[in-house]
């Protein structure tokens, strides 16, 4: 019983131990006073990816270095910072992977083509099928 | 009818280039780490206090100052960092001069940690809502930059340095002008 009770405990324990013992900061669970302004956070926090967890926004994610991820986006909106520059801002840093929504670049394009293109080629089909039943 | 024919081949040829793409990036070893996109520019400006009673703080000025160095990010909570510790301990020994920024840390850990593990820092900047290391593209503890004595960061090593990585990193921090 004595072993099962320390055994639940170290279970509590080892998780406690992994994270730092800081508050989070400020603005990491706290909203912005202006609605308006806090909906524009929490809609580029939703499409900002947690660098610890990486299947993660920052938006979803308890992770501390996701907490300090949003301070940054709350407190940069809140001195006027566009979404998109503070979204740049990060992509400068980390890459296109730190944000989830699609840009076309250079490595990208194909991916905005192809469906064009595919949609012309069966335009072309239908039309070709279409005269000669006629 | 041998139009059509042709045009299945070339369906069927279609078809397994993209298997043999997807096959091919499966077998690839997924990039768990992201890379700062950072290596290459300057240091961006600056100045975290003292994160422990025995060393100063560090600014982006202290970084630019002529001498190449190692910044190491990390901290005292950190499991990885305490098992890199003898291999920062090697470099500094080699004649690194290494400072820190301490990611989410009290003083009292920290002075803790460098009581135990030694203190190779000549400057232990203090960082509690990560903010420099997010103006560095950095994701994790812990991390090793290489910075020119014109504040330019060189070189990026994620993770804990491993003793047969010490070699490479001074190889960085000599390309770096050291």
């Amino acid at each position: 019983m004595r072993a099962l009770l320390l055994f639940l405990a170290a279970l509590l324990a080892a998780p406690l131990a992994a994270q730092d013992g800081m508050p989070p900061a400020p603005y990491a669970y706290r909203q912005l006073d202006d609605p308006a302004q806090e909906a524009q956070a929490a809609e580029l926090m939703a499409t900002l990816r947690c660098l610890k967890c990486q299947s993660q926004s920052i938006a979803d994610s308890d992770a501390p270095m996701a907490g300090d991820m949003r301070h940054q986006v709350r407190t940069r909106i809140a001195a006027g910072e566009e979404p998109e520059a503070i979204r740049a801002w990060l992509i400068e840093r980390y890459g296109d992977y730190v944000s989830y929504t699609p840009r076309m670049t250079a490595a990208t394009w194909p991916l905005f083509a192809i469906p064009l293109v595919l949609v012309v080629f069966g335009g072309i089909i239908i039309a070709k099928r279409m005269r000669r039943r006629t | 009818m041998n139009r059509l024919r042709w045009f299945l081949w070339g369906a069927v040829a279609v078809a397994s280039a993209l298997f043999a793409l997807f096959a091919y990036q499966l077998s690839q070893p997924k990039q768990e780490f992201v890379q700062s996109a950072m290596v290459g520019k300057p240091m961006p400006a600056f100045s975290l206090p003292p994160a422990s009673s025995s060393r100063p703080g560090l600014s982006a000025a202290d970084l630019a100052d002529g001498t190449p160095r190692l910044l190491n990010v990390w901290g005292s909570w950190c499991v990885p960092c305490a098992a890199e510790a003898p291999q920062l301990d090697a470099l500094e020994r080699s004649g690194a001069n290494i400072v820190a920024i301490a990611i989410r840390d009290r003083p009292e850990n920290v002075d803790r940690f460098l009581e135990v593990y030694g203190n190779p820092f000549t400057r232990i900047g203090r960082d509690d809502i990560s903010e420099v290391q997010l103006s560095l593209g950095s994701s994790g503890v812990p991390e090793t930059f290489v910075i020119d004595g014109t504040g330019r960061i060189t070189y990026q090593h994620i993770g804990d340095i491993r003793p047969e990585q010490v070699p490479k990193i001074l190889e960085e921090l000599r390309k770096a002008g050291a």
